[in-house]
């Protein structure tokens, strides 16, 4: 399981106070704590700012970049921000992310071919948001058809079925987990198929039960990435003994006193 | 027809270990051993280069068990009752890299040798040889536990590889280990989950990982090898995977092993059948070593000179071949 850590993201208070001051130590600090904590690679959003974002995101890879070394997730809506993050990275960065309309694969399928990144890809497109599971498979052969004609290797695509908050739109959430299943036999080599997990329990009281709930369950039907909070210990604990009872890790009494691998 | 090779990338790599430590980095040996470092499986030179090949040590033993058999004897009869010249005679006739020294004198029920003695004989070998040591006890566990600190403590500095740790009995070695700055040899009883507990435990402790060898369990051709040579095969796919707490490299303790078969040791007088004893008994020790490179040890503790050899040319023949471009 690939874990994009979503903690610094200009959305939260204390980030988007640590972009104004540009306190460099705060940011380190959450990508650092991340990384021991599991996260395989960092999500880096400027979220609403008054500065110029790409400033802004050239600021956070160069900070997070001299904290620690895992790879890097750039996330934006606007493509020249992400270009901005892709030039600043010293390592083969993903870019969070495109979806199947066609503008924005014409954007970004140059610069993730141009930069080496991998590539998130949600499977809505110019119509919204699919309303199940064969709409979202429709959406993520589009894309992954696109990725093939401009050269990217579909390992690198992350296909994400898009996941809508439980208590807003609750069919939604089977229809996401049955395009997981779908998203798996697209292609080979496989795409990977990666869960923007928070939003599932957006707005709810359970929070930390909710996520962890549903990504076993994704886990158990393909999906290998996430983008999530590795701070949320149980979340990780739940991870790690999925791994275990789908037999992708060898199992240990202490199993979870270890460092997350 | 060209036949296209398949190429496997692993996510993983295995820790390299360091055994022994000049005088620049403490200790006074002249050379030192490292092994491990792969990111394939064993000798596949196109997935990707080992760093280090596989090692052979030369086992020597401060007690003789009393019925090895005579083939065994014969070519280290002037040495068997000193391990400083047995030690000295591995590596000047048959140019050991490194010595794996055997206490047993200290069990209970055979001498009882107490803990000063078997740090003297440590010394004694350091002193009289230059290559890397790996110390072995007499697995009786509180016995152990009384030489250990003793024999790390005369060690001091000189980073040798010592065992074996076992689920029931790691915490004095682990600790002695720590202070005097050896690298432990854990041994779980051919099963890849105590292999791996006795990992994390012992890296809870303190220990790095990367001063650990695994060594899981012993077995000898027609005694088991298949068994050991599929975990030693999990084990490192385990590790190229990416578990961090099997990525260790591994160690088989051979020569014990395989000269307790009755194939290694009947006489041709006894079993004419099978032809002459002094190729025999070799050949089962090189046979089973050849057995569990292909699993992966990097470190193979053999006792006969002439398993040894036979095994340093299967290792230089397997290793010869060149990445294909």
């Amino acid at each position: 399981m690939f874990i994009i850590g979503e903690r610094i993201n200009g959305m939260f208070r204390s980030v988007a106070r640590a972009i104004r001051d540009r306190d460099a130590n705060a940011i380190a600090d959450l990508a650092r704590r991340q990384v021991a904590a599991g996260a395989h690679a960092l999500d880096l959003n400027t979220g609403p700012t008054a500065d110029d974002p790409a400033e802004v995101m050239t600021w956070l890879v160069q900070t997070v970049q001299e904290a620690t070394d895992v790879p890097l997730s750039i996330d934006s809506a606007r493509p020249p921000v992400i270009a901005a993050g892709l030039r600043a990275c010293r390592r083969p960065a993903i870019i969070n992310s495109t979806t199947g309309a066609k503008a924005k694969l014409d954007a970004l399928l140059p610069l993730a071919r141009e930069y080496g990144a991998g590539l998130i890809a949600l499977t809505n497109d110019e119509r919204g948001i699919p309303r199940n599971a064969a709409a979202r498979a429709e959406i993520a052969l589009t894309i992954v058809a696109r990725a093939m004609e401009a050269g990217l290797p579909t390992d690198r695509l992350y296909l994400d079925p898009i996941v809508l908050p439980v208590n807003a739109a609750q069919d939604q959430c089977k229809e996401a987990l049955e395009a997981v299943a779908m998203f798996r036999t697209l292609c080979e080599p496989a795409p990977h198929i990666l869960l923007g997990l928070s939003n599932v329990s957006q707005g709810t009281t359970n929070r930390s039960l909710i996520n962890r709930t549903y990504l076993v369950m994704a886990m158990a039907l393909g999906c290998d990435a996430a983008i999530l909070d590795p701070l949320d210990r149980d979340l990780i604990d739940a991870i790690r003994t999925a791994r275990i009872l789908l037999n992708q890790e060898i199992y240990a009494e202490s199993y979870l006193q270890s460092q997350p691998a | 027809m060209p036949v296209e090779l398949v190429r496997e990338t692993w996510p993983g790599r295995i820790f390299t270990v360091t055994i022994g430590a000049t005088a620049a980095e403490g200790g006074t040996r002249a050379s030192t051993v490292t092994i491990g470092g792969h990111a394939a499986l064993p000798f596949l030179p196109g997935d990707a280069p080992s760093p280090h090949r596989p090692v052979v040590a030369m086992e020597v033993m401060d007690a003789v068990p009393p019925d090895w058999p005579e083939t065994l004897r014969r070519p280290l009869a002037d040495v068997l009752d000193a391990p400083a010249d047995w030690a000295r005679k591995c590596v000047e006739e048959y140019g050991a890299e490194l010595i794996a020294l055997r206490l047993w004198s200290p069990h209970p029920d055979w001498k009882d040798a107490s803990p000063d003695a078997a740090a003297a004989t440590v010394r004694a070998v350091l002193d009289a040889v230059s290559v890397p040591l790996i110390i072995l006890g007499c697995d009786h566990a509180e016995k152990d536990n009384e030489v250990w600190p003793r024999v790390t403590e005369v060690a001091r500095g000189e980073r040798c590889l010592v065992g074996v740790a076992v689920p029931e009995n790691y915490k004095t070695l682990v600790v002695a280990c720590l202070a005097d700055g050896h690298a432990v040899l854990a041994q779980a009883p051919i099963d890849i989950n105590i292999q791996k507990q006795l990992t994390i435990l012992m890296t809870e402790m303190g220990l790095p990982p990367d001063r650990i060898v695994l060594h899981p369990g012993t077995a000898s051709l027609g005694y088991g090898l298949e068994y050991e040579y599929s975990i030693m095969e999990r084990i490192r796919l385990a590790g190229l995977q990416g578990d961090r707490m099997l990525a260790q490299p591994m160690a088989a303790i051979i020569g014990e092993e395989a000269w307790k078969a009755k194939e290694a040791r009947l006489t041709e007088a006894e079993m004419p059948a099978w032809g002459s004893a002094e190729r025999r008994g070799p050949a089962w020790e090189a046979a089973t070593a050849a057995a569990f490179l292909q699993a992966g040890a990097d470190l193979l503790v053999l006792l006969h000179p002439e398993a040894v050899a036979a095994t340093r040319r299967t290792i230089a023949a397997l290793t010869a071949v060149a990445a294909p471009a």
